[in-house]
């Protein structure tokens, strides 16, 4: 039986490039869906997004159950999960961007600003070297696309399963049992993207 | 390793339809820019740029087509510019799977547009046009003035003169939320003897975001010394790429053999 992927629809921009990589990565069936009815039964789940951690989660909580329908999927029933980008960030405590905002708490930590430097860019923009710090079935060594200006510093430094550099260590990918959140885009990072996509789409967690 | 160089090729685009560049041997259809796309992408492109050159605005919607197609093969960051006047414009462009929006004149009469966008769609998909040229005339009053750069903002091509400093506007840019700078001497475009680097370093060292350099790209030399000696973030060519002159790794390892970081897997 074809399963159900939910791609959540809060009107992230980066919509339908998560789609079309989902396809590409071989998925048969995606609904793009800002229905908590449909989340709540899904098999999979994954949460895009771009822009401003406080702007995505008020537009994440102005529907109606969407988060609660996630919590009960990902979190009580442990079907797997992938949040990507601002979707990643998304699962922390707080972000701290245009004000401080609550974020899902799903894995402890803070969403924050790289700090102005003479030798770095922001934002962190382009590909970067992945580095794994321990074997996760989703994630391997390898260059993505990254695009912040935020990142994501982890309370508990196990959660953090992938690092990368720019201007010192910054989180590349954090989670824990069937949760997975990256912050680069596998939507945008070629054949490396494409791969993992195409793992999730077969993780047993 | 830090984050990498990007080499980014440019096509441009008129209604639905690729001006230049069409020497891709194996394309089906070497005028079609999803082709052209999807070879890139296969080529390890680090991200790609579409500038739409279609004169009437009636045509507007072609460009939206070619970007949803593309979004649909191609797993690159794309970049849209050409025409971007309003924020819906920057939308549609985005909603068809365009990355990031580049914008160019509406950005200098209006500089407000750079906020809109970035307000709406965040600062990661504005990209702010710098089209600079070389002031000949007034060398006398940029020397009495320290505030001035050596070069002047123009718009439609190159063709008309603004008044407006090179310097200013940038950082007027980078104030009002573009999350980077796509510059181009307008002097050297088209000329093939490499990115007027005093320009591009002007900018980039006087911005936090990353500066992409644009602009007379006529051997891979040219995008290494586009980082070397103009600091860019990013390097954008057309006709090299285009004309089979240089490949995608070509560039990547000319960039790796100067020490640079540039991607090596694609």
């Amino acid at each position: 039986m074809a399963e159900n992927i939910a791609l959540i629809d809060y009107g992230a921009g980066n919509l339908h490039s998560v789609y079309n990589a989902l396809k590409a990565a071989g998925a048969s069936s995606v609904e793009v869906t800002a229905d908590p009815e449909y989340v709540a039964k899904a098999d999979r789940i994954i949460l895009p997004g771009v822009g401003a951690f406080g702007a995505c989660k008020n537009a994440l909580s102005a529907i109606d159950g969407m988060i609660a329908a996630m919590d009960k999927r990902a979190r009580d029933e442990a079907i797997p999960f992938l949040g990507i980008c601002v979707g990643m960030q998304l699962l922390a405590d707080e972000g701290v961007e245009h004000g401080t905002h609550q974020g899902l708490g799903w894995i402890g930590g803070t969403v924050r600003a790289f700090e102005p430097s003479n030798t770095i860019k922001i934002p962190h923009m382009g590909w970067n070297q992945v580095h794994i710090k321990y074997d996760h079935a989703l994630l391997e060594t390898g260059e993505a696309y990254f695009l912040h200006g935020y990142k994501f510093d982890a309370t508990d430094n196990d959660e953090v399963i992938a690092m990368t550099d720019h201007g010192g260590d910054v989180t590349a990918a954090i989670g824990r049992d069937n949760i997975l959140g990256v912050q680069f885009h596998p939507e945008k990072s070629q054949h490396y993207g494409l791969s993992l996509l195409s793992r999730f789409l077969d993780w047993s967690p | 390793m830090s984050v990498c160089i990007r080499v980014i090729p440019c096509l441009d685009v008129a209604c639905g339809r690729v001006v230049k560049g069409v020497n891709f041997v194996d394309l089906v259809d070497a005028g079609d820019p999803v082709e052209q796309a999807k070879a890139y992408d296969a080529a390890g492109a680090d991200e790609l740029c579409f500038l739409d050159i279609t004169a009437s605005s009636e045509e507007r919607d072609t460009i939206i087509d070619v970007v949803r197609r593309t979004a649909e093969v191609c797993f690159m960051p794309l970049t849209v510019g050409g025409g971007v006047r309003s924020a819906e414009d920057a939308r549609a462009l985005l909603l068809a799977g365009a990355d990031k929006v580049a914008v160019n004149s509406a950005a200098v009469s209006n500089p407000q547009l750079i906020a809109d966008i970035a307000q709406r769609f965040g600062s990661q998909c504005v990209v702010a046009s710098v089209d600079a040229k070389r002031r000949s005339d007034d060398n006398d009053r940029v020397a009495n003035d320290e505030a001035l750069s050596k070069w002047e903002i123009y718009t439609h091509g190159g063709r008309r003169p603004t008044g407006i400093d090179a310097l200013e506007h940038a950082q007027n840019m980078e104030r009002l939320g573009a999350g980077e700078l796509l510059v181009t001497s307008m002097d050297r475009d088209g000329t093939r003897i490499g990115f007027d680097n005093d320009l591009i370093r002007t900018i980039a060292d006087n911005v936090s975001i990353p500066v992409i350099a644009s602009g007379g790209v006529g051997h891979v030399d040219d995008l290494v010394k586009g980082v070397t000696q103009g600091h860019a973030s990013a390097v954008l060519a057309a006709s090299i790429f285009h004309f089979g002159e240089a490949s995608i790794s070509d560039a990547h390892e000319a960039l790796r053999a100067a020490g640079l970081p540039a991607r090596s897997i694609r």
